[in-house]
């Protein structure tokens, strides 16, 4: 850091990049989709490698369609953090979600199927926002509670409907797996859904009570804020997110399981981290945490085709979301 | 006398409690006796072990989320080792194994600047790879003597073996460092990093030394998992939440500075017996998920609630 300090070139370049987070990510994202063009030609650009086109649309639409679940996931993680909380029921939430509609829709048909599971999502939030805001319990270990009880929830709730059979709804199928002119169908429900939330965040007053709750709770607070009514809205909101994630990523794995989504829990922490949101609260950004989602998804990609062992490929996934983190910390001078 | 009952009143609380507990299964099942004892005090001392570690990070004013990672790359190293060299070098390089995790947790937390939690939630990926790099399905296979040096009792039917191994350990690792000068800065560092600092604390060796605790104790936890199975699994157990609960319900304060290690392994047994309790009710084993959830959140809120009225008046 010595150096950072003594130039005056390096300081305006952190300075200029710590105004606009944005840049190195998205420098960093397409570094990495440079360098999987390196490791398999025409991955990328089709036409090196003797095919039509000069950009893949099924790579890239491949792409974002997985990468939709976990931006979406990954807003959950940007809101609550920015009132310096985490939400680490988002994966359970969106296996309940799933599971629910698989086994309701074979009874109460889709819409009634689709309805009850986003409620449950709302119910955890609800839960979780009333111990946060209320009881003032720490959100990490609210939420991991709440998971918990949630997984055992599903559980028992397993057992009785498991004779009913599971069916995926038509409508989430052609929305998870779909496409419209190369790009998936998942874009449909993301592109207003990401919209909502850059507008949320920076054009209303619950946005900037977000921001304000998170950069100094007390001053807030003395401000005349509810910040009671802020967090179990916030929750609600986190645990709807995650139930809508849930009956996407259905759509788009086509199976039911009784841990379909928990596995995009940490990612969805990474990539919110990644995308510049601070885990202490006040400072955060959707746009970012889109494109840590991406930048995560092709270091997936990037693994998958090294062939490396699942352990290998597991520990590599780690030390890049810290490298990441490290330099990003690194340049941009914040915490 | 009366101060020594304030000081320790939460600790003190949590043994009535417990007290109370045994009293409720001996009372539910009469036959409860030395040997239901002994298994809930083996099935808890991987646990234990996890909730020792997390308490001292959390106690440095960190938190620790790859427990239960680092435990499964001890406790398959433990058996990959085991079935091939020796068994007491191997428990020696296996504690060396879980402590250079620990430090490197912790050097990568003060030389990174990125948050604890941040930096351990990508560790918790590196170690869970490590172990499946090391074993890629359950296998290997542990000492007879290891397996049999935390079953049955110690001297007298009473006294489980695993709670005299889990007492010793944790007094050998944690009670000379509480009354050392390290002690005393870990906890200057949980309370308040920069007054700590200021008043010539190094910082930063003290965060890195707390890890590398917690490492040790996660491979005393990860060694007890794999006597208590006898082989080596590489997939990583319940242990980063339960040892997050029970270090709350131990009188741990997130954030750190505050409560020692008494209390949260007092609270690991409490988790433990409630869970017996249940079983011998025979409640199904998945409402039993639901319950212990419940009672974790609403202890958790209730000692919130504690803290928040001490902290008023």
């Amino acid at each position: 850091m010595s150096t950072a300090t003594t130039d005056p070139a390096m300081i305006r370049l952190g300075r200029f990049l710590r105004d606009n987070p944005m840049i190195p990510l998205l420098v960093f994202l397409f570094l990495l989709i440079a360098t999987l063009e390196v490791m398999r030609p025409g991955i990328v650009i089709p036409l090196r490698s003797g095919r039509d086109g000069l950009i893949s649309t099924f790579w890239v639409g491949n792409l974002i369609k997985f990468a939709i679940p976990l931006a979406m996931l990954a807003a959950c993680q940007v809101l609550t953090m920015l009132t310096a909380g985490i939400d680490l029921s988002v994966g359970v939430v969106a296996t309940v979600s799933a599971f629910v509609c698989a086994t309701l829709t074979t009874i109460w048909g889709v819409p009634a199927a689709a309805i009850v599971a986003l409620a449950t999502g709302i119910i955890v939030g609800a839960v979780n926002g009333i111990g946060v805001g209320i009881v003032r319990v720490h959100p990490l270990i609210m939420t991991l509670g709440t998971g918990l009880i949630a997984t055992g929830c599903l559980q028992v709730y397993q057992r009785l409907f498991i004779n009913a059979g599971s069916e995926i709804p038509e409508f989430l199928v052609w929305l998870g797996t779909g496409r419209t002119a190369g790009m998936p169908n998942g874009l449909f429900l993301f592109v207003p859904f990401a919209l909502f939330v850059l507008w949320l965040m920076r054009y209303t007053g619950f946005g900037r009570l977000l921001f304000a709750l998170g950069s100094n709770e007390q001053a807030a607070k003395l401000s005349g804020v509810r910040a009671w009514q802020v967090y179990i809205a916030l929750y609600v909101l986190s645990g709807f997110i995650a139930a809508l994630a849930g009956l996407l990523y259905l759509g788009m794995i086509r199976q039911t399981s009784l841990s379909l989504a928990n596995p995009l829990l940490l990612p969805s922490v990474a990539a919110a981290v990644i995308g510049g949101t601070s885990i202490f609260g006040g400072r955060g950004s959707f746009a970012g945490a889109i494109v840590g989602a991406l930048i995560l998804r092709v270091l997936d990609t990037m693994l998958t085709l090294l062939q490396m062992p699942e352990g290998a490929r597991t520990a590599l996934f780690g030390l890049i979301v810290l490298a990441v983190t490290a330099l990003y910390v690194r340049i941009t001078g914040t915490r | 006398m009366s101060n020594f009952l304030r000081k320790n009143a939460w600790v003190i609380g949590l043994s009535i409690l417990l007290a109370l507990l045994l009293i409720v299964t001996k009372m539910i099942q009469p036959s409860f006796g030395a040997s239901g004892l002994e298994s809930v005090a083996r099935a808890a001392l991987p646990f234990a072990f996890a909730t020792a570690g997390m308490a001292v990070v959390v106690i440095v004013g960190g938190i620790d989320l790859s427990v239960a990672s680092i435990m499964a790359v001890c406790a398959v190293t433990a058996a990959f080792l085991m079935e091939r060299m020796a068994s007491v070098p191997a428990l020696f390089i296996v504690l060396g194994a879980g402590l250079a995790m620990g430090l490197i947790n912790g050097a990568l937390i003060v030389l990174t600047r990125v948050p604890d939690i941040v930096v351990t939630l990508a560790m918790l990926f590196v170690w869970e790879g490590v172990a499946l790099l090391i074993l890629d399905s359950p296998g290997g296979k542990t000492a007879p003597w290891i397996q049999e040096i935390i079953r049955d009792g110690f001297l007298v039917d009473w006294l489980p073996k695993a709670l005299i191994l889990l007492s010793v350990c944790t007094a050998l690792i944690w009670g000379p460092i509480r009354r050392s000068k390290l002690g005393l800065s870990i906890y200057a560092t949980g309370s308040d990093e920069r007054a700590a600092f200021r008043s010539g604390v190094f910082v930063g060796r003290t965060k890195i030394i707390a890890y590398g605790i917690c490492g040790l104790f996660c491979a005393l936890g990860g060694l007890s998992l794999a006597a208590l199975t006898g082989i080596g699994e590489p997939v990583p157990g319940p242990y980063l939440m339960a040892s997050v609960a029970a270090v709350v319900l131990g009188g741990v304060v997130l954030g750190g500075g505050k409560g020692g290690l008494i209390g949260p392994i007092i609270a690991v047994f409490i988790l433990r017996i409630i869970r017996t309790i249940l079983t011998l009710m025979a409640v199904d084993p998945n409402v039993t998920t639901i319950i212990e959830g419940t009672i974790m959140v609403a202890v958790v809120m209730l000692g919130t609630a504690a803290t928040m009225r001490g902290a008023k008046t």
